[in-house]
Formats: structure tokens, C-alpha cells, sequence
């Protein structure tokens, strides 16, 4: 299984959220709403959108990354003109919103949200810094590991994805219940990004590539 | 291989809202209704940070965010796509024009939600396959009440006695 259960108790916001019965199945239908999905125009998104690092009075704090990869469909063909939506932590591990009580500081050079519509070939690229670890309350001593949060469309309803990007080698991931919900190893490894030295651009950014396939839709094989 | 889901956790407020996101068409579009509401989790309360996505099925004649210059083909103005975040009392709202389909389909997105759970809101009691399929219990779960004028309310209930019926493709 690719995707986490509703209910994953380690995780304890899930115990009052997760739905109690399996979500109905439902019968084909061509006419279905979901299989056709939002359309964004070229205008409606800056190319300054996919810097996070620009935007600002100054430079932000933290290592400068490239983050870079393809969305593609089920079937490995690349997904163009779709809308990827990121936001993050500083590289204190400290969200700008109101929400976060982390004690670690604010950038005033970082916010930590970006977008971008892919291009032909499905690719995405993003500029920015790398996300600190940041404590939370689940359970006594917990802490995230790092990550990107991703917002994709792709072409129907039925394959929205909203998930986080991780970075190789995290000693959290072991303890970490938001990335070991998903029950099978294989399928975690497919949220950590790889470094990537052709995608690091000397004297500048340490590059990252992260490739994202989107679920089957129904009618894909139409 | 697909991509797994995560959760899109509770910091998202910075990020995914946009200007006038829940506005699918503008204040006094001709015949635009307004579907309002509140989502509620296993104890009955309300939940505050959630994101709701809608969607009609119909492009309409703008992109979806709408910003930028005058929209796809400069039209009135009118997105098949919407988003609203959840009020401190749980609540939401979409104005939109009337779907050519008896529902709009619904995304809720929340920390604790490893995924999000896929809803459809029936604006009206119509024969249908899935509506059909349901007993009326159930049923009643996908329906929006009218509530006074071009006023729909849809209530969201994520766990329990009342749990609204979710879908999965």
C-alpha cells in the first residue's frame, strides 16, 4: 500500500480525525466531476515565485538549495502546466505562522512559501534554503525531520497530492510517526529527495532532485 | 510508484491562501450560490485548520487562482476551483455559480489527515448512482440544506455516528 492509513494512533492527531469507516469505492463514471481537475493560466504565476530566497530585504540564513525533479502520471509520462505549491521551515526550523511557538528565531529574509506551474517536460525548480528540524508535541522529545511541504494538482481531481519532501539520510526518520505511517519502507523512500552534484551549482547551491508520480486515475487507461 | 501522501500538517496558513480563494465567481454574479458550513471531528468539535478545496467540474473562464492579468480568455470571470480555509469555529464558505452537475466535489485537507478525504456536496436530492447507492442515513450526509436564499449549508463530520460518506476513486 502506497499511502498512509487514516488512522495511525502514534501520530495522535490522527485518533480524533481519521474517519471511521473505509471511504466507498466508487463505480466508474465517465461524467464524474473529479476526473477533469483545475486549470492555471501562465500569468497567474511569477517566475520570482519559484525563489524563496528573493523576495526579501536580504539574504536569508541557511544553506541555499536547488530543488528540482519531474511530476509525472502513473504511467511515467511527464505532467505539464500543473501547479506545485511548497512551504517550509527557515533553516532554524521556525515557520513563518502565527501557530509556531518553536523558540528558534525568524528570518525576516525568509517566509518559506513558493509556487510554480511545470513546464513541458513536467519539471519543476525551486530555490531556496534548507528547512531546519523542528520539535512538536506528539510525544515526549518529538521532532520532525526536515522537509519541504508539496502541493501538486496534476490533470484530474482524483490525483491531487499533498505530501512533504525529505532529505537523504535523516537520523529522524526512525522516529519520526508522520513518515513511518506510510506502511511500507519502499514507498517512504520515495518521499526522500537524492542529492544530486549535477544539479549543484558551484560557489552557489547544494542541488536536490525529487521526482513525483501522481495515482492511477481511473480513466487513464481510457 | 506512486508518491505517498502526507499530512498538510497545520502550518499551511502562509502558504495555500490566496486572494479571495473561496470566491469562484465575483459578488452579484447572476444566479451564484454560496455553499457554507463547518467541519467537526470524532468528539464534535470544530476544526479549525483545515483546507477545503472545491471543485465543480467546469473550468470556467478564468485560472483557477485567479490573479495575473485578465484570466484565460479575459471572460467574467467565473473559476470552476476554489479554497478556504477553516475559520476558528470550524467554519467555510465557497460562492460559486451552479454546477451543470446536481455536486461540487470536495477536498478537506487537516493535520492529523495523512490524506485527505474525498467528499461530494449534492446541492440537491436528485436520483443519482451514488446518492442511490446509499441508505438515507448515509445519504443525508451528502446533501446541502438550502437556507434561505442561494444559501447551501454542508457540514463536514470527519468521524462517528454522523461521519460523512467519503469516496475514493
Amino acid at each position: 500500500m502506497t499511502h498512509p492509513p487514516y488512522l495511525h494512533p502514534d501520530y495522535a492527531s490522527t485518533v480524533l480525525r481519521a474517519p471511521s469507516r473505509p471511504p466507498l469505492e466508487m463505480k466508474e463514471d465517465p461524467e464524474a466531476a473529479e476526473l477533469t481537475g483545475p486549470v492555471f493560466g501562465r500569468d497567474e504565476v511569477d517566475p520570482l515565485d519559484a525563489d524563496l530566497t528573493a523576495g526579501h530585504a536580504g539574504e536569508p540564513l541557511g544553506e541555499r538549495i536547488i530543488v528540482t525533479g519531474r511530476i509525472l502520471d502513473a504511467s511515467g509520462r511527464p505532467v505539464p502546466d500543473t501547479l506545485v505549491e511548497i512551504w517550509q521551515a527557515n533553516s532554524a526550523g521556525r515557520y513563518a505562522h502565527q501557530r509556531d511557538q518553536h523558540p528558534a528565531p525568524l528570518d525576516p529574509n525568509f517566509t518559506g512559501a513558493g509556487r510554480c506551474l511545470t513546464d513541458d517536460e513536467g519539471r519543476y525548480r525551486f530555490v531556496t534554503i534548507k528547512p531546519g528540524a523542528y520539535p512538536w508535541r506528539n510525544h515526549p522529545n518529538a521532532w520532525r525531520p526536515a522537509h519541504i511541504h508539496f502541493s501538486i494538482f496534476g490533470t484530474a481531481f482524483t490525483q491531487r497530492l499533498v505530501t512533504q519532501m525529505y532529505f537523504p539520510g535523516d537520523p529522524l526518520f526512525a522516529f519520526d510517526p508522520i513518515f513511518r505511517s506510510i506502511p511500507d519502507p519502499a514507498a517512504r523512500e520515495r518521499l526522500v529527495s537524492t542529492f544530486d552534484l549535477e544539479i549543484t551549482e558551484p560557489e552557489w547551491a547544494l542541488g536536490y532532485r525529487w521526482d513525483v508520480v501522481l495515482g492511477r486515475t481511473p480513466m487513464e487507461d481510457a | 510508484m506512486t508518491t505517498p501522501s502526507q499530512t498538510v500538517g497545520p502550518f499551511f496558513g502562509f502558504a495555500l491562501p490566496y486572494a479571495a480563494d473561496w470566491e469562484l465567481v465575483p459578488e452579484g454574479h447572476p444566479g451564484a450560490v454560496t455553499i457554507t458550513g463547518r467541519v467537526f471531528d470524532g468528539a464534535g468539535e470544530p476544526v479549525p485548520d483545515a483546507l477545503l478545496e472545491l471543485w465543480t467540474g467546469e473550468p470556467g473562464d478564468r485560472g483557477a487562482l485567479g490573479r495575473g492579468g485578465t484570466g484565460i480568455s479575459g471572460g467574467t470571470g467565473v473559476s470552476g476551483f476554489g479554497r478556504c480555509g477553516t475559520a476558528p469555529d470550524g467554519s467555510y464558505r465557497f460562492r460559486l455559480a451552479p454546477p451543470s452537475r446536481p455536486y461540487a466535489a470536495l477536498l478537506v485537507f487537516a493535520r492529523g489527515l495523512l490524506k485527505p478525504v474525498r467528499t461530494r456536496v449534492y446541492l440537491a436530492d436528485t436520483p443519482d448512482p451514488l446518492l442511490d447507492s446509499l441508505d438515507p442515513a448515509r445519504r443525508a450526509t451528502l446533501l446541502a440544506h438550502a437556507e434561505g436564499q442561494d444559501v447551501y449549508r454542508f457540514d463536514v463530520r470527519l468521524q462517528g455516528e454522523q461521519e460523512t460518506v467519503f469516496l475514493e476513486f
